[in-house]
């Protein structure tokens, strides 16, 4: 019972927080590239150029 | 007799009426074999409807001689407004039906002589009635709706199929059907929010399959490169829910004669699985999908881009990455590992960063423009339910927690909670993007009455906070007499006593319902008034184009 809450919570500790932080930062990383600004920017105005 | 230039059947419309044929003989067999009389009911519906729709899918072939309907118009797309209509008249009549019952089931409670004696209208059966038929028939119809609407708009492109769009919003409706008779009649497989049955359960994983391949055909043939972030939100929702279906309805029937299924699991593993389909239920189809409303509808509305569409983009991953961990916390001592209901508990925190985010992001898209708040109901409507959304939002994580909820779990509080993010989020939101969607779908001006809209707005917010703060009041009394010992160690109060105290608060709550339910009634009557009476849209206006003339 306790080897196994120590297990679990050892892997969630160690590699789930780098598993999210990992992907966090890819996010983060895709979201303030400078050359996708231009992208995004374009994208908010979707729902206006409609026909 | 005009020339017959009738082209042959197409491949899908062959193929829904034969796969409907099969299942009308299928549906025949089983309620004339059957020893079960909710299964010969219900096998008997099925039959019945898969012969009209047969019928419908050949009527419509010989009227319209097999004709493609075309994909666009003088260059503009011929967007698929029938099946939307449709939903939209769906989830106002369903909306109304399960708000009615709701607070049917409200003054059960205070006044309990309303159970009639009758095990058709006992608080146990009309209660799951009254869930399923606000999430599933009132929220699903408007997600189904407004995902078919938003994505054409967005994609800029008729949705793909003639038969597949009309299947999946009638198919959808007739599982509506079937599970909400069954609960009058006693079939339940008696987990919250998947009560229906392993028929309903699979009718539905066919027409959720059919609803996602419609969705991907029509981002398959999007003529808008990058593929607006509601349609993410939206395509988030329809797939994890039918993963969650599916996962949490691994049935095996007592005989395909039976309304009676047994799920491959058993015990803690099972109620693991149950509430990890529970909160993702809230998760992905009351949040991603109505957040799919939100950033789509808001933006509209107030006739600005969304505040931040970065923080958007954020939201979405940090949200279906985060919310799928969140279920144990439904199971604290219970006998679930305490690490798993840990982890159940520290998502739930997390997750009130993307939560607010998202509201945020939503809120912000009114600066500037806040004035509009005081002149348009239907946006102060939308902006209101993103307030209840973080408040509720708020409240969970907090709740969440082992020590809140050792105080809050089995108590009204939880009742309260519920209905703030439900009434207050998913309600008004729907209810904005209903009020926005109905003209536009109608090919009208504006709706029939702005002055009702705002009788709604105040009537069913004075009911919102009559009712959680009832159960505020009702819940942590509850929570406190269920733990109170005398100086000798025994219990203070009877549960009887418990249930006593709270008559008052059942009683204001139910005020609070009625305040609800009468909104709804103005509100059914004023979309029913503009479809039928509202000032037509300019003549040469394309269809739903309400809009066009501000941008």
């Amino acid at each position: 019972m306790n080897e196994t809450y120590s297990a679990v919570a050892g892997f969630a500790q160690t590699w789930g927080l780098l598993y999210f932080m990992i992907l966090f930062g890819i996010v983060l990383a895709y979201v303030f590239w400078p050359k996708n600004r231009e992208k995004f920017d374009d994208a908010a105005q979707i729902p206006f150029r409609e026909d | 007799m005009a020339k017959s230039n009738a082209k042959l059947i197409s491949l899908e419309e062959g193929g829904f009426a034969i796969f409907l044929v099969l299942l009308a003989f299928v549906c025949l067999i089983v309620a004339g074999k059957t020893f079960d009389q909710v299964m010969a009911f219900h096998a008997g519906i099925g039959a019945l409807f898969a012969a009209i729709s047969v019928f419908l899918i050949f009527k419509n072939y010989f009227d319209d001689g097999g004709e493609a309907i075309p994909a666009e118009i003088d260059g503009k797309p011929n967007y698929n407004l029938g099946p939307i209509k449709f939903g939209s008249i769906a989830a106002m009549f369903w909306g109304v039906a399960g708000f009615v019952v709701g607070l049917v089931i409200a003054l059960q409670l205070a006044y309990p002589a309303l159970n009639f004696d009758l095990p058709w209208t006992n608080f146990g059966r009309v209660r799951p009635l009254h869930t399923s038929a606000v999430i599933f028939a009132f929220g699903g119809n408007v997600l189904l709706a407004t995902s078919m609407y938003v994505v054409q708009r967005t994609c800029r492109v008729r949705m793909p199929g003639k038969i597949l769009p009309w299947f999946v919003i009638l198919g959808y409706n007739a599982f509506i059907v079937i599970a909400g008779t069954g609960y009058l009649l006693g079939a339940t497989q008696g987990k919250e929010y998947a009560e229906p049955e392993w028929y309903a359960d699979l009718w539905l994983t066919i027409v959720w399959v059919m609803y996602l391949l419609l969705f991907l055909g029509t981002l398959w043939k999007r003529k808008e490169p990058h593929i607006y972030v509601a349609n993410w939100f939206y395509l988030a929702f329809i797939v994890t829910i039918a993963m969650l279906h599916i996962t949490n309805n691994l049935t095996i029937p007592v005989s395909i004669y039976s309304t009676k299924s047994y799920i491959v699991w058993a015990g803690v593993q099972d109620a693991m699985v149950q509430w990890w389909y529970g909160h993702n239920a809230v998760g992905f189809f009351l949040t991603a999908g109505f957040l799919a409303i939100m950033y789509y509808f808001i933006p509209k509305r107030a006739e600005r881009p969304v505040y931040s569409y970065r923080l958007s983009i954020v939201h979405f991953w940090a949200l279906i990455f985060l919310y799928i961990w969140a279920g144990p916390h439904h199971l604290h001592y219970t006998a679930l590992p305490q690490w798993a209901s840990t982890l159940g508990a520290t998502f739930s925190i997390i997750l009130w960063m993307p939560s607010w985010g998202g509201m945020i992001n939503g809120l912000m898209t009114l600066s500037g423009a806040w004035d509009k708040l005081r002149t348009d109901p239907v946006l102060r409507m939308m902006v209101v339910s993103l307030a209840f959304y973080g408040m509720s939002t708020f409240e969970g994580p907090l709740m969440s927690l082992r020590s809140v909820n050792s105080l809050s779990h089995y108590t009204d509080w939880t009742i309260g909670h519920v209905h703030s993010g439900a009434l207050g989020w998913v309600g008004y939101i729907s209810f904005g993007a209903l009020y926005c969607l109905v003209p536009w779908l109608w090919n009208k001006r504006s709706l029939y009455s702005l002055k009702l809209v705002d009788w709604h707005f105040w009537l069913s917010t004075i009911g919102i906070v009559l009712y959680i703060t009832s159960m505020w009041v009702s819940g942590i009394m509850q929570g406190l007499m269920w733990r109170a010992y005398d100086a000798l160690g025994f219990l203070e109060y009877s549960f009887v006593e418990t249930v006593e105290a709270m008559h008052a608060f059942y009683v204001i709550r139910a005020l609070g319902g009625a305040l609800f339910v009468l909104g709804a009634l103005i509100m059914a009557y004023n979309l029913w008034m503009t479809i039928r009476h509202g000032e037509a849209e300019e003549a040469d206006a394309t269809p739903a184009g309400s809009l066009a003339a501000a941008e």
